[in-house]
């Protein structure tokens, strides 16, 4: 893009800031308005559960002004801090929270490479990064110098931290069945219909889907894991002291980084930018066609990967709304007991399944030999060897 | 416009090599348990960022993931057992300041020399150029055993002993990790 717009913006210094505005811009205005569309869907979905019709006056129908007359309430409320509070860090908390929710969007491809920065360890970096929003958490509760906000920072801390780690080892199964830590090659992995999709690779991944789900849910602190905020007990938890702006800000983060797993998940299991059926490659919608058929390709893939995303959501809301909360010792039986074991099964089970599926020891092993050994046999070839040829080069696709 | 060309990789790295400094330094100075947690985690994740400038996602995502994240425990353990009173301090006493003068201060003259006896600093190189190598996760794996795939083709054999993988280095990070746990776990039995 840098180079695009070193065109028209004389030095290229302009050109380079002005293409990481841009991305900039695009990635806030997704977080921003997906935080509105799902603080209006948040009360609509809780209404009908409970057999309600939520709000349905403001702006008239469906009440789809809810969210703007919300945020004007939130913004208009007096800013209030505890006295004994420590200053800095109050202030300075729900920053921290939305500055790491909104960090892993640059790593998350919305597209056929319509990604901020293509990484080759993608996935990683999302893990890494989303682990930092409890940082905000436990910040906040705890420079509210208040019973309730710490005793929620630490049930927030120990539920993330043992929550981590069988979401990583979710993670690496359909890592390691795609072989690539790119969340680009990983999309590209099981592109056609839909049964090249990773859930549906073997039944390993399946499972490990619905452990992955469990700890997504957990992770991003949500009902029936949202004991850092539980409010039959502890008031409301980290957020006992937060009013206003800075408690909007923390909702933020937490519908941003809720929209990121469920982003995360369509593309680690529910085939990422490519939809149930292959329409784009029928219609001839890719960048061998054109550039403005490329463009229309990856809006196709776009509008695929939000409407995954936005079920993901959606589904977490209903399990919001349906399921009881738990306890905190039932939060970490389910952790340690159930989610790890299942894990580490799904782990061992999904990695001899691609080891007979690859033909055992007598199989296609090229994945494991040289890059260089692939540029060399494409050069002989005369191909032009991008990262994904040589994705499919290295015997991935049967 | 004032300036034909900035260098921004050149700009990030001296704004987030200050943040680093600084913040190591407030590290220092602070007194609450808490602020030093948070002054080391945005020092850290400075030199994660300095990291990323470099190219170098995976290491990167390593520092965000193992020493952030590891402040992460020593704040929840440093508020659990040493907070008695709201927004607990630990004053730095005199011997501790004199005794972590020497071995900081040693530790950082033979950093300068080092860095000072290196005869030229390689310039910046494009960061795109990390993007573009193809992303594999097998040869990652396949190093942590000790087998350096993307290094087989190497001629110079004198060159390829100094590419060994990082067999070593992982085994030592899981016994230390081990050493942890059964450290962890003893102190936890001991309390009954």
């Amino acid at each position: 893009m840098a180079e695009f717009l070193a065109d028209y913006l004389s030095p290229p210094w302009v050109a380079e800031l002005a293409a990481a505005g841009v991305h900039c811009a695009l990635l806030l205005a997704l977080v921003l308005t997906a935080a509105a569309a799902f603080t209006w869907a948040e009360r609509k979905v809780s209404g009908r559960i409970q057999d309600r019709l939520g709000p349905t006056r403001v702006g008239g129908r469906f009440g789809w002004l809810q969210s703007p007359a919300d945020g004007l309430k939130l913004l208009a409320k007096e800013d209030l801090m505890p006295k004994d509070a420590d200053a800095m860090l109050f202030r300075l908390a729900p920053y921290l929270s939305f500055c790491a929710s909104f960090a892993v969007f640059v790593a998350l491809p919305l597209g056929d490479n319509w990604v901020s920065l293509r990484m080759s360890t993608g996935v990683f970096f999302f893990l890494a990064v989303a682990g930092l929003e409890v940082f905000g958490v436990i910040l906040g509760g705890y420079a509210s110098s208040s019973k309730w906000s710490l005793f929620g920072a630490m049930r927030e801390a120990a539920q993330v931290v043992s929550y981590e780690v069988p979401l990583a080892m979710c993670v690496v199964v359909p890592v390691m069945v795609a072989g690539t830590m790119d969340l680009v090659a990983i999309g590209e992995h099981q592109s056609g219909w839909f049964g090249n999709w990773l859930i549906f690779h073997d039944p390993f991944t399946l499972l490990t889907f619905f452990v992955y789900l469990t700890c997504a849910v957990a992770s991003v602190n949500r009902a029936p894991f949202d004991l850092a905020e539980a409010e039959s007990e502890l008031v409301a938890g980290f957020l006992t002291e937060y009013s206003g702006f800075r408690w909007s800000i923390f909702f933020m983060a937490e519908y941003a980084s809720m929209l990121a797993v469920s982003i995360l998940a369509s593309i680690l299991f529910f085939g990422g930018d490519n939809g149930p059926i292959p329409v784009a490659g029928w219609l001839g919608l890719t960048h061998r066609t054109g550039p403005l058929a490329g463009y229309l390709g990856n809006l196709l893939g776009m509008v695929n990967i939000l409407t995954k995303g936005t079920l993901g959501v959606i589904f977490m809301m209903w399990l919001r709304w349906t399921l009881p909360r738990l306890r905190i010792d039932q939060v970490l039986t389910t952790c340690l007991k159930y989610c790890i074991p299942l894990a580490a099964a799904m782990f061992v089970g999904a990695m001899l399944w691609t080891f007979v599926e690859r033909g055992g020891f007598s199989g296609d092993w090229s994945i494991f030999r040289s890059e260089s050994d692939l540029r060399e046999e494409a050069s002989a070839e005369n191909m032009d060897l991008s990262p994904s040829v040589a994705h499919e080069r290295g015997g991935l696709s049967p | 416009m004032m300036l034909d060309a900035i260098n921004w990789h050149s700009c990030f790295f001296l704004l987030f090599a200050a943040i680093a400094c600084s913040f190591a330094v407030a590290v220092v100075v602070s007194s609450n348990v808490v602020r030093m947690a948070f002054y080391l985690i945005v020092s850290l994740a400075s030199v994660a960022a300095l990291f990323f400038l470099a190219g170098a996602e995976f290491v990167g995502a390593m520092q965000l993931m193992i020493y952030v994240g590891g402040t992460l425990v020593l704040l929840a353990f440093g508020v659990m057992l040493t907070a008695r009173g709201p927004l607990v301090s630990i004053p730095t006493g005199g011997g501790q300041w004199i005794l972590a003068t020497i071995v900081g201060g040693s530790l950082l003259v033979v950093l300068v020399q080092t860095a000072l006896s290196v005869g030229d600093w390689r310039g910046p190189t494009t960061p795109q150029a990390a993007a573009e190598q193809p992303a594999n996760a097998p040869p990652l794996g396949l190093a942590m055993l000790g087998v350096r795939a993307d290094q087989l083709d190497e001629s110079n054999p004198r060159r390829r002993e100094g590419m060994s993988g990082y067999l070593l280095p992982f085994e030592i990070v899981s016994v230390h990790l081990l050493v942890v746990l059964v450290g962890a776990a003893y102190l936890a039995r001991a309390k009954r």
